[in-house]
């Protein structure tokens, strides 16, 4: 059966595209945030992941509000990255993984999370760049599942149902026939807000303790509901239910291997949590 | 329709089914900014490309002026605006400076002072 070598939780800003299209990592600005990734390749390197599921926000890309998923899962042979109007490079296509992705589909409906299935998908900042930071050397090799939340159209799911919504894609990969090794990675966050009188929230103290629950005791976020989030963490925060999607994949149990954070990268409050599987 | 009660968050608006009811056209059309031939079309002829979309005058007004606050009270979604922004080369900062008041300066130093906190 597949095993779950562990999760990546990390930040996804478009602004990131630039910083790397234009080499910057090192510039001073950017250095912060870009030398929390080395960590991580070295644990990447060891634990040598075949595929990521990686579960991200749509932001106009593939999504407009005419359709608009709660869940949703991609199951096609790769995705592409298109123009999404802010300026950012596109980057090559990703392989898709549609045997890992029609096992989750069917897995995931039994458990009664009735997933909308996209056999055409294309993948925004929010999926692409997470792979970038990750593997900065394109790894070929690695297949993907895209899986996406809906964060941009209220009501969005609760922080309990993408809990257990992660729960049920665990099981359902480590009850895939394959001997693949997979890693579930969950982008976006931390606090930010983008819109309104209140736009430059960012809160660093319930930034650092939703992380360190996230580790330890992940079913803590579940006393917030969604408005308690948003006040929390700022409108575009609540992106962080994609970090807690990915988390619930992880089962019990888990060790961080490293973890970074950093006031700003744009607007944003940059955040990175590598774990392990016990 | 019953009116529900909402939770206010001050200086924040939720992107809930009222808004985005109310804001669709402005969203549509700033959907549609994800190509390069309609991003040049809109250039060309702003008010025409607003009408095409079916914005109202409320959200034609906010388009023209660029006023980020006022598309956002028509419906406009934070993530669509942003494409319009980009048309004139906004980065997240300026979009910030304006709805707060501030100076871009004045913002990016407040960004960096709640990672001194």
């Amino acid at each position: 059966m597949a095993r779950i070598v562990g999760g990546i939780s990390v930040t996804h800003v478009p602004y990131i595209g630039r910083a790397i299209a234009n080499s910057l990592q090192q510039d001073a600005y950017w250095k912060p945030f870009f030398d929390g990734f080395p960590p991580v390749h070295a644990w990447l390197d060891k634990v040598k992941p075949d595929v990521a599921v990686v579960v991200y926000n749509d932001h106009g890309l593939n999504f407009f509000l005419d359709k608009m998923p709660t869940f949703a899962i991609g199951a096609a042979e790769e995705y592409r990255n298109a123009d999404e109007g802010w300026g950012i490079p596109t980057v090559a296509p990703f392989k898709g993984d549609p045997d890992l992705s029609w096992h989750l589909i069917d897995s995931l409906i039994e458990a009664e999370f009735d997933l909308t299935t996209c056999q055409e998908m294309l993948v925004d900042h929010a999926f692409t760049l997470p792979l970038e930071l990750l593997w900065p050397k394109r790894n070929a090799a690695l297949r993907t599942v895209p899986v996406c939340q809906n964060t941009v159209q209220f009501p969005l799911p609760t922080p309990k149902r993408c809990l257990a919504f992660g729960r049920a894609i665990g099981k359902a990969i480590e009850s895939w026939d394959s001997d693949a090794r997979v890693v579930v990675i969950g982008t976006g966050g931390l606090s930010h807000q983008l819109d309104g009188e209140r736009a430059g929230f960012i809160n660093k103290k319930f930034d650092l303790e939703f992380m360190e629950k996230l580790v330890t005791d992940p079913d803590w976020v579940t006393r917030y509901s969604i408005t308690d989030l948003v006040e929390l963490t700022g409108t575009q925060g609540v992106e962080l239910i994609n970090w807690l999607t990915a988390r619930g994949a992880l089962g019990g149990a888990v060790k961080a291997i490293h973890t970074n954070y950093h006031i700003p990268i744009s607007n944003t409050a940059a955040g990175l949590i590598a774990m392990e599987t016990v | 329709m019953a009116s529900k009660s909402k939770r206010v968050i001050p200086g924040t608006t939720i992107f809930d089914g009222d808004m985005a009811r109310k804001g669709y056209a402005l969203n549509k059309m700033c959907y549609s900014f994800n190509s390069e031939e309609n991003r040049q079309a809109f250039l060309a002829d702003r008010e025409g490309y607003c009408a095409r979309f079916g914005l109202n005058a409320e959200q034609t007004k906010a388009v023209l002026d660029l006023s980020v606050l006022a598309m956002l009270a028509a419906g406009g979604n934070a993530y669509f605006i942003a494409k319009l922004g980009g048309i004139y080369k906004l980065d997240m900062q300026d979009v910030g400076a304006q709805q707060t008041g501030m100076t871009k300066a004045e913002f990016q130093a407040k960004l960096v002072a709640a990672g001194k906190n």
